[in-house]
């Protein structure tokens, strides 16, 4: 596949943007500036980087905690991103939620919850929302290994494989869900053997290049969108830090991570961009700074936030209010 | 007018509203060709097609999360559990996903689950139970009970209309038992509003779905006896009508809270609660509980006839209170 320049760089972008932002927030964690906990994409970056990139602007995703790149590269900006890590009323959610729960339907996002993959349903039955008004729009959903295990995983892409739909499920194979190692997860050696018990076609692609899992999602989107043909895409990688930033992860084995460390998704793209000569020095520094000069601001934004008001946590839990004398709440 | 079943009245407002609004559809267990369990989407498929009468494979937790999917991109979909009893299988995208939507994200869930409930069909512990109490206690849901065919066109195609995610509960005992008028235009009833069914002054008896009949037969026997039961039937259980219920308690004193769910935590006691907490010096008497026991529906008749709140039981109820 052909990618052009720009696009190169835009994808480069985004993998330092998100790795740097998180890497801010893990930082302002341990100086107690962030509400609650701190779950990082650390050294997967380049999967939901790649995939939420080849979306089209009109294309719904769902995506899971390990995806702040999809979030990013959706247009939901880090100030409101960073706001929300400090419980401010600036936040994606006003300060209703935290940290990784982001959501925002008018980017084409979809709320994580935190029980895994049940998102996947929830993008099926958007693609199904496509097929029936007879739109050339997709969904794209992602979860983890750990996610595969759920019964919503498994009913989503029988669902969506019986019923047609227009929708590519993605897993962030970091190999570990929290503490548990793929093999006490599953009896199989690759994630997307799953799909094939539901009739869906599936593909493995290294989660660590950028340039791959995009190629890789943009064919399986357009399949998706020519003839309703779901896909399963399996990226493999790893998970760099612990399952949470308050997550030491002993048990994972140290050569494992060593190992990994020379597979680094940011080395590997600007090794890339360097050799294929699609990006100067000059360039490359530029983009360094945008991304330094976004954190920094979006840091001051939401320092400089105010809190929601207490009683704003009673308000807004009906879309359609209520008509008579009833009180809401 | 026309005089109508429940059933009827549940199929006119699904007929009227998918023929309304294009992002209405259905989707369920075999609710295509075979027009579903209860035969309450009979003769949709032919003629809103496969994709808006959509069959779906076992598999509760999917559909009911491709509902909230679709739901989330415009679309107004209307889940068919084929029995509420399955409706534990998509608990966790109800109560954690379509419930906490709004607050969470402020993205709108406009979906309905339709679950035929409740007992006295000889179903066993797996096609009896009365589930609403499991979702009464999560925010964020509506919940209605209609009672009667009128109520039940009108609510459900409010619930249609609803930004909200309604759970929809049809009483499956009186689906062809209960006829009455219903009107014949586009028809709504709000959710949010109980309604007084029958006029009394000595107790209020509050309850809704099938158990509003069993008051409203007990009435009868006890107005002999010289007692006059107000009966109010609640409608929607979330959120609840408290002033309908309030205003009944202050002009009886009295309140016998009855409904089929088993016991413990459900709909009686959060009803119970409130009055004792916010009327209390209206109350003449204690606040008296009918319900099923807190076991699961027993299958053989004479088992299930004693589960199940009588007549009898709250003849007995009323004549007690009357004489505190």
């Amino acid at each position: 596949m052909d990618i052009d320049r720009d696009t190169l760089q835009q994808l480069y972008y985004y993998l330092k943007l998100t790795r740097h932002l998180e890497e801010r927030v893990t930082s302002l964690y341990r100086q107690g500036k962030v509400v609650g906990g701190v779950w990082t994409s650390n050294g997967t970056e380049a999967v939901s980087v790649g995939f939420a990139y080849a979306l089209e602007k009109d294309d719904i995703t769902a995506p899971y905690f390990r995806d702040m790149g999809a979030f990013l590269v959706r247009g939901i900006t880090p100030r409101r991103i960073m706001a929300q890590y400090f419980g401010k009323k600036t936040g994606v959610s006003g300060g209703k939620e935290g940290n990784v729960h982001i959501g925002d339907i008018n980017f084409g996002v979809c709320g994580f919850p935190s029980h895994l993959a049940d998102n996947y349903p929830v993008a099926a039955g958007a693609a199904l929302a496509f097929k029936i008004r007879g739109e050339k729009r997709i969904a794209a959903a992602c979860t983890g290994d750990g996610g595969t295990s759920r019964g919503d995983f498994h009913e989503a892409l029988n669902l969506a494989s019986v019923l047609k739909l227009p929708v590519v499920f993605f897993c962030n194979n970091n190999q570990y869900a929290y503490s548990m190692p793929h093999q006490k997860q599953m009896a199989i050696k690759d994630v997307a053997e799953r799909a094939l018990a539901y009739g869906m076609a599936s593909e493995i692609v290294d989660g660590n290049d950028v340039v791959a899992v995009y190629s890789v999602a943009k064919k399986a989107y357009e399949k998706a969108r020519a003839g309703h043909v779901p896909t399963f895409i399996e990226c493999k990688t790893m998970r760099m830090h612990g399952h949470s930033e308050h997550d030491a992860a002993k048990y994972v084995p140290r050569e494992l991570l060593e190992e990994w460390k020379k597979k680094d998704p940011i080395q590997r793209m600007e090794k890339y961009l360097i050799e294929n000569n699609m990006a100067s020095d000059e360039e490359m520094k530029e983009i360094d700074k945008r991304v330094q000069d976004v954190i920094e601001d979006a840091e001051k934004f939401a320092e400089n936030s105010p809190y929601p008001d207490g009683k704003e946590a009673i308000e807004g839990l009906y879309a359609t209010p209520i008509r008579k004398g009833v009180k809401e709440l | 007018m026309k005089e109508i079943t429940y059933v009827e009245a549940i199929q006119q407002a699904l007929w009227e509203e998918m023929e309304r609004d294009d992002s209405v559809f259905i989707l369920g267990e075999d609710i295509g060709a075979y027009g579903g369990a209860f035969k309450v989407t009979e003769g949709m498929q032919e003629k809103f097609g496969e994709l808006r009468i959509l069959d779906t494979p076992l598999s509760e937790s999917g559909f009911t999360g491709a509902a909230i999917g679709a739901s989330l991109v415009g679309m107004r979909p209307v889940v068919e559990m084929q029995f509420a009893d399955f409706i534990s299988c998509a608990f966790d995208q109800i109560v954690n996903v379509a419930a906490k939507n709004f607050y969470r994200w402020k993205a709108k869930t406009p979906i309905v689950i339709r679950a035929p409930y409740g007992g006295n069909i000889h179903g066993g512990a797996f096609h009896s139970q009365c589930p609403e109490g499991w979702f009464f206690h999560t925010p964020g849901l509506k919940i209605v009970a209609p009672a009667f065919p009128s109520d039940a066109k009108g609510l459900l195609k409010a619930a249609i209309r609803d930004d909200d995610p309604v759970i929809y509960f049809e009483h499956k005992y009186l689906y062809r038992r209960i006829k009455e008028e219903v009107p014949e235009d586009d028809y709504i009833v709000p959710i949010g509003e109980a309604r007084v069914v029958k006029e009394g002054s000595d107790i209020s008896l509050v309850t809704y779905g099938a158990m509003v009949h069993t008051a409203l037969d007990a009435s009868k026997k006890l107005e002999e006896g010289g007692i006059s039961l107000e009966v109010v039937d609640l409608r929607t259980l979330l959120p609840l009508d408290k002033e309908t219920v309030f205003d009944s308690v202050k002009k009886t004193n009295k309140v016998i809270v009855l409904y089929e769910a088993t016991r413990t935590g459900g709909v009686g006691a959060e009803i119970a609660a409130l009055i004792s907490q916010e009327v209390f010096e209206y109350l003449d008497g204690p606040i008296l509980r009918i319900s099923a026991p807190d076991t699961p529906v027993p299958f053989s008749p004479p088992m299930e006839e004693y589960y199940l709140p009588q007549v009898a039981d709250v003849v007995e109820a009323a004549e007690k209170l009357v004489a505190y």
